[in-house]
């Protein structure tokens, strides 16, 4: 478990500076009475200034609860088990209420999945924004109205929709008001937490070219959270692929696509027609993700994998750079397969 | 009883004061006929065996009422008003009946009027809330007019109005029980029958060309006899409720033992205002037992068909554990131990 | 708009179906109505009251649509008939008087037990397993379980009779002319106390359940989530965010349930001999004045839906969602 970590924290000179968010061996638990359903296991990851990280993965595969976990708003019966979330040079997981409070938002702020459940239907759009903004004492009453119309503007709503409520905008216009709610503080990192997913096909274009925009203005950094593998092509730096609660893949944008290793991420890639115009057969994965509550031993791929060997479902491969800056958790990199 | 919630997910409370927990539409994506699930899980709830205990020790005592009862209620045996004693056991009454034989006697009026309007009402609620549901429409906007004019109309006057011009006797309070009581069922039942009405099994019995009222006689309402029987539960806990205070007012048939009708004669004979105590505490206790009882039973039933309230429980009890660590913070828990316990376990 | 019209509509129906439900159920009863309710108050009532009571109850030779056509206007234009119990004063004088009382006590304990068992609701979900939500449900379940007007016969027997602490009946002191001074008031106030304290007791597990059971479904909404995550005060989350949006549903319980609080304090009423419309309604059955039945209950009706009315409006202004609607 201790070998990715320390292995990431050699190559942390690759970047141009500290990194923003350092996620250390992360585990996050589902205590149910059956026992606990391993939703997060030895999940690490770090996120530099202005980047924008891709994590990807079939859906229950815990991207969403790693995203949760990291402003701490998961509520029981998941619980953290283990690892260190640092934002700068300090421990979420060690905060205490108030410093969460005063945390959330201003450093990391989250742009939710679904925006028409993510909008207090009962509050205006304006009031949603300056609440945060006053809060965190950042601005009077005024001041904090005045920024939330800049805000609106910014995302490409009329600054007069201020006093609208969420279920007079249209979809696509919520999400916008979603996202102008995670800049009111000018965050240097937000979480997108499948942005676009409910969205149809066109506004999701739309939404994403805004992001794509906004954070070259403004020079956040991104953990970008879906399923959808090609809208990550043009947005992220890097891309980490999930797992049954691990990362399985993490390396370039470009790497990941055009040489993805593990058999994981190439079902993946097969999974989607391709950008560029070639016609590839659809492959996807056979079978389905494991159950949690109890993860097949060894590699937790196994028993959807075509390369696996009785070795494979033994001994848990660990997450190594094979490649400059190309990490992969599989046996088919390791000492075990090749021996195997 | 466990430490976990006694409480339902979803209650509500109508006008006349029915209760009903009204499960999760989740409760229903089961395949159909596994409707009778619940009911073998029911036997092994406790809070269910606990309320079932209650109540069959109260059926008991009607059926058995005259071997149980050590005098003739109507007979005037002692002087009035005497405390307990080893000859009277709950005292007498204002007029001097044994107060003990008249709680005996009364379960069988108080409980039988209780079951059959509970039944009766449940049936036409079924059938109105069923039809409601199934053809929607036209006539489901009748009949959900009618449904909700009668349950905004306030219960105890209404009861009081139909009552009093009617003679008085055990079958005109069942009756107007009965009026004023549907219309809670109905609508409890007809917003269920909605929502099973747009599922596959309804759908292919619509196709293989089955009757209206055998579709919903068969395979709509076997599937939410859950709710079928809380409702009844409830119309129950109503109904005595309800006819406790008709006839506390006076509207009941004075000379009839019931519940009621001694809490009548104890204020009348203002047992309360001599210090007799036991000429109205007994029975009004009879009838929260009973209500209570009842209740429990349908917590139970709510606990088991209810999906959200299940996983509730199931948190609680996984999280009881590390109850002290939790602390009230709404911040995600960080449990270090918890995550080196398992990996030991490993 | 739209949405208050709708409802309004519905409101008129209801009271024209309990203006009929009046009309039509003294002469439809078993047998020929007149002799039969005569037959019932024998020797009870005067020569003139029996007139007045052949006219309410159309003991008449007019068509029953032209009879049903004059009740209606006559109620229309506020005249219910005449008391038997209280002749010759109008059913409408008598039941108005009562009003008043039964105003101050539903006012005073549903005010109460509302706000109490919905902040308690709102405790009970937000702190899980902490005492609000692990010792009150059951236990004011098992006390809601109680006939309203057993528990109040217990506590006027305890804190009245025995102990002294409350007064026995009535709703001021006897002699205490009503007058706006701080005697009256304060004598009003202390007669309040215990009719008030039972009702709310029994109706106090309701709205708390109701309340906590929604907060439940509504702390797992994204909003709520994202709310936290914005690192609101945990006040602001809790009342503008989850409470605020638990409490629609109930509103709607509120207007539901208000038919059956009211029957509860009608009936604390008459253990507390409290001069609202319980006790007239007592009074009524007792002296079989069946037009003062028949008002009471209209009365009481109307002023229900009267109530859903304002209920209604207020869902309006709290839910942005219906004003468009």
């Amino acid at each position: 478990m201790a070998t990715p970590s320390s292995r990431l924290r050699e190559s942390e000179h690759n970047y141009p500076a500290e990194p923003l968010l350092r996620v250390r061996d992360l585990h996050v638990h589902y205590l149910t009475p059956r026992g606990p359903v391993r939703a997060v296991d030895g999940v690490s990851f770090d996120i530099s200034r202005g980047e924008v990280l891709g994590l990807a993965g079939e859906s229950g595969c815990g991207k969403s609860t790693v995203a949760q976990a990291l402003l701490r708003i998961l509520q029981p019966p998941a619980v953290i088990t283990g690892g260190e979330v640092h934002f700068g040079d300090r421990d979420i997981l060690e905060m205490s209420d108030d410093e969460l409070a005063r945390f959330r938002w201003k450093d990391v702020s989250m742009v939710f999945q679904s925006a028409m459940n993510a909008l207090n239907p009962v509050i205006t759009v304006g009031e949603q924004i300056e609440d945060v903004i006053i809060a965190h004492g950042a601005m009077g009453k005024l001041e904090a109205r005045q920024r939330a119309a800049d805000l609106l503007d910014i995302v490409g709503i009329e600054r007069n929709r201020l006093d609208a409520y969420p279920h007079q905008l249209s979809g696509g216009m919520r999400q916008r008001a979603v996202i102008a709610i995670a800049l009111a503080l000018n965050p240097p990192l937000m979480i997108m937490d499948e942005p676009t997913t409910a969205l149809d096909v066109v506004v999701q274009k739309e939404i994403m070219s805004q992001i794509d925009e906004l954070k070259r203005q403004l020079g956040f950094s991104i953990l970008f959270i879906t399923h959808d593998l090609s809208l990550l092509v043009e947005i992220s730096t890097r891309i980490a692929i999930m797992y049954a609660g691990q990362i399985v893949e993490l390396a370039s944008a470009r790497d990941i696509f055009e040489r993805p290793l593990h058999p994981y991420t190439q079902g993946l890639m097969s999974s989607f027609p391709s950008l560029t115009g070639q016609t590839e057969a659809l492959t996807g994965i056979p079978g389905a993700p494991p159950n949690l509550l109890q993860p097949p031993s060894g590699c937790r791929f196994h028993p959807r994998c075509q390369h696996c060997k009785p070795i494979f479902t033994k001994i848990v491969p660990p997450l190594v750079e094979v490649e400059r800056d190309h990490w992969v958790a599989c046996h088919l990199y390791t000492d075990v397969g090749v021996r195997a | 009883m466990s430490a976990t919630n006694q409480t339902t997910a979803a209650v509500e409370v109508s006008p006349v004061g029915q209760a009903t927990p009204v499960p999760a539409e989740a409760a229903f994506t089961g395949p159909r006929r596994r409707s009778g699930a619940w009911l073998t899980q029911l036997l092994g709830n406790r809070k269910a065996a606990f309320g079932g205990l209650i109540l069959l020790a109260f059926a008991a005592v009607a059926i058995f009422a005259p071997a149980l009862a050590p005098y003739d209620p109507t007979e005037f045996v002692g002087r009035p008003h005497r405390p307990p004693s080893s000859e009277f056991r709950l005292g007498t009454t204002g007029s001097g009946q044994d107060m003990l034989s008249q709680l005996i006697y009364g379960t069988r009026i108080s409980l039988g009027a209780g079951v059959i309007v509970g039944v009766a009402t449940t049936v036409i609620g079924a059938l109105v809330g069923l039809a409601a549901g199934y053809f929607r429409g036209r006539v489901d906007d009748f009949l959900s007019l009618l449904t909700n004019v009668m349950l905004i109309i306030p219960g105890l006057p209404l009861l009081v109005v139909l009552a009093a011009f009617l003679p008085a006797g055990f079958w005109t309070t069942v009756m107007v029980l009965i009026v004023a009581g549907w219309a809670w069922p109905a609508r409890v039942l007809r917003s269920q029958t909605l929502s099973l009405r747009e599922k596959d099994f309804v759908s292919s019995a619509l196709v293989s060309g089955e009757g209206s009222w055998r579709i919903m006689l068969r395979e709509i309402l076997p599937n939410m006899m859950s709710i079928v029987a809380a409702g009844m539960f409830g119309a129950i806990i109503y109904a005595i409720g309800a006819q406790a205070a008709l006839e506390f007012l006076g509207l009941g048939n004075p000379s009839a033992i019931s519940w009621g009708t001694i809490l009548y004669w104890a204020g009348n004979n203002a047992g309360l205002l001599v210090g007799a105590w036991w000429t109205f505490v007994p029975a009004g206790l009879c009838i929260a037992l009973v209500a209570f009882a009842f209740a429990l039973v349908n917590y139970a039933i709510d606990e088991i068909t209810n999906p959200r309230l299940r996983s509730q429980r199931e948190t609680n009890l996984a999280l009881r554990r590390h109850r002290r660590q939790l602390g009230v913070s709404r911040a995600t828990p960080v449990l270090r131990s918890a995550g080196q316990h398992r990996a030991a376990g490993d | 708009m739209n949405f208050i019209l709708r409802r309004l509509g519905f409101y008129l129906v209801a009271a024209w179906a309990s203006l009929t439900l009046n009309f039509f159920l003294p002469r439809f009863m078993p047998g020929d109505p007149a002799t039969a309710l005569f037959a019932r108050m024998q020797g009870r009532i005067q020569a003139e009251q029996i007139q007045t009571m052949r006219e309410a109850y159309g003991v008449s030779d007019d068509p029953l649509w032209q009879q049903y056509g004059a009740y209606l206007v006559n109620i229309f234009r506020g005249d219910f008939g005449v008391s038997i119990s209280y002749f010759p004063t109008a059913v409408f004088d008598v039941v108005r008087s009562g009003f008043v009382w039964t105003i101050v006590l539903v006012g005073v304990s549903l005010v109460l037990s509302v706000l109490i068992g919905n902040i308690l609701g709102v405790m009970g979900a937000w702190k899980r397993n902490g005492f609000v939500d692990s010792v009150l449900p059951p236990l004011l379940m098992f006390v809601g379980s109680f006939p309203f007007f057993f528990l109040a016969s217990v506590a006027l027997f305890f804190l009245s009779f025995e102990w002294g602490w409350f007064p026995l009946r009535h709703a001021y002191t006897d002699g205490l002319a009503p007058a706006w001074s701080w005697e009256f008031i304060r004598s009003v106030l202390y007669h309040l106390v215990l009719p008030a304290a039972t009702s709310i007791v029994v109706a106090i597990g309701g709205w708390m359940l109701g309340m906590r059971n929604t907060m439940i479904s509504t702390l797992a909404e994204d909003y709520v989530t994202m709310a936290e995550a914005k690192g609101l005060s945990q006040r602001r989350v809790m009342f503008n965010y989850a409470a605020r949006n638990a409490l629609l549903p109930n509103l709607t319980a509120f207007g539901m349930a208000l038919g059956f609080v009211i029957s509860g304090n009608l009936l604390v009423e008459i253990v507390f001999a409290y001069p609202g419309l319980g006790y007239q309604l007592l009074t009524a059955v007792n002296n079989l004045d069946y037009p003062l039945m028949q008002g009471l209950f209209l009365m009481i009706t109307f002023a229900v839906l009267a109530a859903n009315l304002v209920v209604d409006l207020l869902y309006v202004r709290l839910d942005p969602r219906v004003r468009a609607g």
